[in-house]
């Protein structure tokens, strides 16, 4: 192996493990936040090592920037919400009674050790089903193998992962309306980046939609960058005009699963089996639910940004 | 050692740091990200594991399944969040108390 291979993969995972530790440790939250963001754009470096640039794709832009940018708005939320009541409660808590803090490091030791062995003891050359998906691709419409599983050979994983994305906004929004918004002052880089990058948040969407079928890309990386773009406009204070709050965004937030189960329906009427789609029309058919399923991602991922059911103001407590 | 390995071992040691906090700390956005983190060492396993392929391109089953756990676990988070700032409006507290 390639001496500068090797120190490039220690560097690496001494970043990895280094950052995951001080996110974890550092007391204030804020810190660990940012941390934590800077943990995701290292892992999506670690994924195009794995030779996984789709993971990559969609790590940097879920993983990194929509998590990051969750965790900040509900820290930003959380820390407003409490400073009212009790004063400048500790956000890192002393640790447990001695006795039981030594017994969880050994159980944790002990299954850390167990783990390591278990991948150890695993043979290193191991094809998995590369093979079958090398042997199926020619007809199954695409040319790039991650999408050809996602959305073909394992249509239906991706179905639920559809249905699991609504449900978790269903949860937000039966949870709370959306919370006052406090309008800080526009400053320069808000509104000269909101009104660059939106326009080209968009077209790199349509992009990734386009070029997902034979190189890396598809329907969640082109959703997740839709969301940023949306996250981006969502900051400057813009909200959905009123007339668009009730079916046309409701329609559009249900078009990705609508269209996997009408087609999950479609087929099965027609060839008995479940997301088996005809090889001649198996492309168009990718094509479309990549498109359904881009815009529900990005739209669902927005308004799970958001935080509360857009509309309704809650009124200050 | 194959570079895949170190990585795999890599993953285990992100969960193993993950579940530390995870039950030692008593913030519930840390247990948050305690959570993320041990997610990300899961999907690094995975796709480690997925790489075992000698000199073909590695198997992208693991890899659709990654990408499905990054969406999946995003959702979490967003829900988790929310239950969180809904727990500390209605009890003031943002600690998950000990049982003593």
């Amino acid at each position: 192996m390639n001496i500068l291979l090797w120190l490039f993969d220690s560097l690496l995972c001494l970043g990895l493990i280094w950052l995951a530790w001080n996110t974890l440790a550092c007391p204030d939250l804020f810190k660990a936040i940012v941390l934590f963001i800077a943990f995701g754009l290292l892992m999506s470096l670690t994924w195009v090592r794995l030779e996984a640039p789709d993971i990559a794709l969609a790590e940097v832009a879920i993983g990194a920037g929509l998590t990051g940018a969750l965790l900040l708005a509900a820290l930003a939320r959380l820390r407003f919400m409490t400073k009212k009541s009790a004063p400048k409660q500790s956000e890192i808590n002393e640790p447990v009674a001695k006795p039981s803090l030594y017994l969880q490091a050994i159980i944790l030791t002990l299954t850390t050790a167990g783990l390591g062995l278990a991948i150890l003891s695993l043979h290193p050359y191991a094809p998995g089903l590369s093979a079958d998906v090398s042997a199926k691709l020619a007809t199954s419409g695409v040319g790039n193998p991650v999408t050809a599983v996602l959305l073909n050979f394992r249509g239906y994983d991706t179905l639920l992962e559809m249905f699991v994305l609504l449900v978790a906004l269903l949860g937000v929004w039966s949870l709370s309306s959306e919370p006052l918004q406090h309008e800080a002052a526009s400053g320069p880089v808000l509104d000269n980046l909101s009104r660059l990058l939106t326009p080209v948040l968009i077209l790199v969407s349509a992009y990734l939609l386009w070029v997902g079928a034979n190189a890396p890309g598809g329907a969640f990386q082109a959703g997740s960058v839709l969301a940023a773009a949306g996250v981006l406009m969502l900051l400057t204070g813009w909200r959905l005009p009123a007339r668009l709050l009730s079916l046309p965004l409701r329609l559009t937030l249900v078009a990705g699963p609508a269209a996997f189960v009408s087609i999950a329906m479609f087929t099965f009427l027609l060839e008995k089996n479940l997301l088996e789609y005809p090889p001649e029309y198996a492309g168009v058919i990718i094509l479309f639910l990549e498109t359904m399923a881009t815009l529900s991602i990005g739209i669902t991922l927005a308004a799970l940004f958001l935080g509360g059911h857009p509309g309704d103001k809650k009124e200050p407590s | 050692m194959n570079p895949e390995i170190l990585y795999a071992l890599l993953g285990v040691g992100l969960f193993t740091i993950g579940l530390y906090t995870l039950i030692i700390h008593a913030h519930i956005l840390r247990k948050i990200l305690a959570l993320n983190i041990m997610g990300s060492g899961v999907f690094l396993v995975l796709v480690a594991l997925a790489k075992r392929t000698a000199e073909s391109p590695p198997d992208p089953v693991p890899h659709a399944m990654v990408i499905t756990g990054i969406v999946v676990a995003v959702s979490a988070t967003a829900l988790a969040l929310t239950l969180m700032l809904k727990l500390s409006s209605l009890t003031q507290q943002t600690e998950i108390p000990d049982d003593k």
